[in-house]
């Protein structure tokens, strides 16, 4: 294999990407700026029926041609049916995929008051969720999360709400996780290159299982690292969210 | 037909403390801010506030006349976290029943068409159940036999929305690409206030958009108001868009030092017009 080029934001971009493929014509809703690209790149290549929104009510094409209309309560009946693949963020995560987004410490009263749960309860019993953690750290993984906001594999079995409920992977900025571990618990799938397995280890707050080999996360071609670099980010925006 | 048209004051003034009070739009979007800031100009106060939350909570939350929030989130949109939300939450300033957004949804649908509950998919195995300990299911009484929550409806003594079109006999229109909630929010309540861009004659609002613009209907409405940029600082497209500026320098204010220079005015229009002096001054 000739020698990479490609930066740490751009293997992100390729592991986002790698959530949707083969989803086929349903709503890819990325939260944030690396999954939004990852999105944007799915379609440009391997995903080319996915539908996306322009971030307020309308369907758009990827020059921005209007298609259709989804107002939030159109949105909601996209997730409850199905017809969608969300990459959300995640204030905590737990091993089994328990999110948190709506505060930290007591609920009662909170030590920091996040967003509020949203809709990651209705999400994550209705279509597939995946997550994108911008800094893999200790605070982010943890043990157990304070809020259950997005439930994860241990809950949904414990409430019987297991029908629709799918957690295809977790993205960081050090590799790829997915739920393939013992008992529905988080494995490292994949490093992205430049990353050690020491690193995710210490990087996060429970045992992760580990495959024999750790792969790492997969090259870009260069079709479509020219599409990140002079389509999709032309203003390098991936580099802020992720260094390196 | 009855003119409803009235003042923000009027309409203040068919509110009591106490109230469950529905507030329309979505984060910092078409918030009806007009009629939030003569609330805060008011004495009332022990609010139970229904909303999908922006700066509409943020300033009563500030200003301490929530008793309890419903709510899957307050948010000023392009600022992830609702500064004076959070400070209250820190300070369990009043209680919350966090609703997910579709336990929220799903709860004005109950309430508008009369039903006690809806079922829906969400909520279980998520800690929403665990803080809201009255929360029930129900079974399907069907094959599937599946175990749904039983959002209990939410019914509001009064609503307050914010269009950008409306006559005054109550018919309002939207001209952005998302209507929110805010039919719901008006079917839902006892009581519903319209604010809006521009009052116009009623044969000009099928003149100014589709007729699917015309998402609010008279006979869910009690008051009309006209507040021309009433909405701000968030955005009411095509009327305005969210004041991002100000929005930035409500966020990044202390909350004596915000009330003080613009909301200590004796009516909207001095409101307007301190915005419109602290723009002159950026420039």
């Amino acid at each position: 294999m000739t020698a990479t080029t490609a930066t740490r934001a751009e293997y992100c971009v390729i592991a986002c990407a790698e959530a949707w493929r083969g989803d086929g014509e349903v709503l890819a809703s990325p939260m944030g700026l690396i999954p939004s690209f990852g999105a944007r790149l799915a379609k440009r290549t391997f995903s080319p029926d996915l539908l996306l929104t322009d971030g307020e009510a309308m369907l758009v094409g990827l020059d921005g041609t209007v298609e259709g209309w989804l107002p939030y309560r159109r949105h909601l009946t996209m997730v409850t049916g199905g017809r969608r693949h969300v990459m959300m963020g995640a204030s905590q995560i737990d091993r089994f995929g328990n999110q948190n987004i709506s505060c930290i410490g007591d609920w009662e009263r909170p030590a920091r008051q996040l967003l509020g749960v949203r809709g990651a309860p209705v999400n994550t019993l209705n279509n597939p969720v995946s997550y994108w953690i911008p800094k893999h750290s200790t605070r982010v993984f943890v043990e157990r999360v304070d809020m259950v906001s997005g439930v994860g594999h241990d809950r949904a079995a414990q409430a019987g709400v297991t029908r629709f409920h799918r957690l295809p992977r977790v993205v960081s900025d050090l590799g790829v996780l997915d739920f393939a571990g013992p008992g529905r618990t988080m494995r490292l799938a994949s490093l992205h290159p430049g990353v050690t397995v020491e690193e995710v280890r210490a990087a996060t707050g429970f045992e992760l299982a580990l495959p024999d080999e750790v792969p790492y996360t997969r090259e870009p071609t260069g079709h479509e690292l020219r599409l990140i670099r002079e389509v999709i980010d032309p203003q390098g925006l991936r580099d802020r969210e992720v260094r390196g | 037909m009855s003119d409803k048209s009235m003042t923000v004051e009027e309409v203040v003034g068919q509110l009591r403390s106490g109230m469950t009070l529905g507030i329309g739009g979505w984060g910092s979007r078409r918030k009806p801010m007009a009629l939030v800031r003569a609330l805060l100009r008011s004495e009332i106060t022990d609010l139970t506030v229904v909303s999908y939350g922006g700066p509409d909570v943020g300033l009563l939350a500030a200003a301490g006349r929530i008793r309890r929030l419903v709510a899957p989130f307050a948010t000023l949109d392009s600022i992830a976290l609702e500064p004076h939300f959070r400070a209250a939450r820190e300070g369990a300033a009043f209680a919350l029943t966090e609703y997910d957004e579709a336990m929220f949804m799903w709860g004005l649908h109950a309430a508008a068409n009369r039903l006690p509950f809806l079922p829906v998919r969400a909520g279980l195995g998520s800690d929403v159940m665990r803080v809201n300990p009255e929360l029930r299911t129900v079974t399907s009484p069907y094959g599937d036999g599946e175990e749904l929550v039983a959002v209990p409806a939410l019914r509001m003594d009064a609503a307050l929305v914010h269009l950008n079109r409306a006559d005054r006999l109550g018919n309002a229109q939207y001209l952005g690409p998302d209507p929110y909630f805010d039919d719901l929010f008006c079917e839902a309540a006892d009581a519903a206030y319209v604010s809006c861009e521009q009052l116009v004659e009623t044969a000009e609002l099928a003149k100014a958009g589709p007729p699917q613009s015309l998402l609010v209907s008279r006979h869910s409405v009690t008051g009309v108001v006209e507040t021309p940029n009433g909405a701000h600082f968030t955005s009411c497209v095509p009327d305005h868009g969210r004041d991002e500026a100000f929005q930035k320098l409500y966020a990044g204010t202390p909350w004596p030092e915000f009330s003080a220079r613009f909301l200590s005015g004796a009516s909207e229009r001095d409101y307007q017009l301190a915005v419109r002096a602290w723009h002159e001054e950026q420039q």
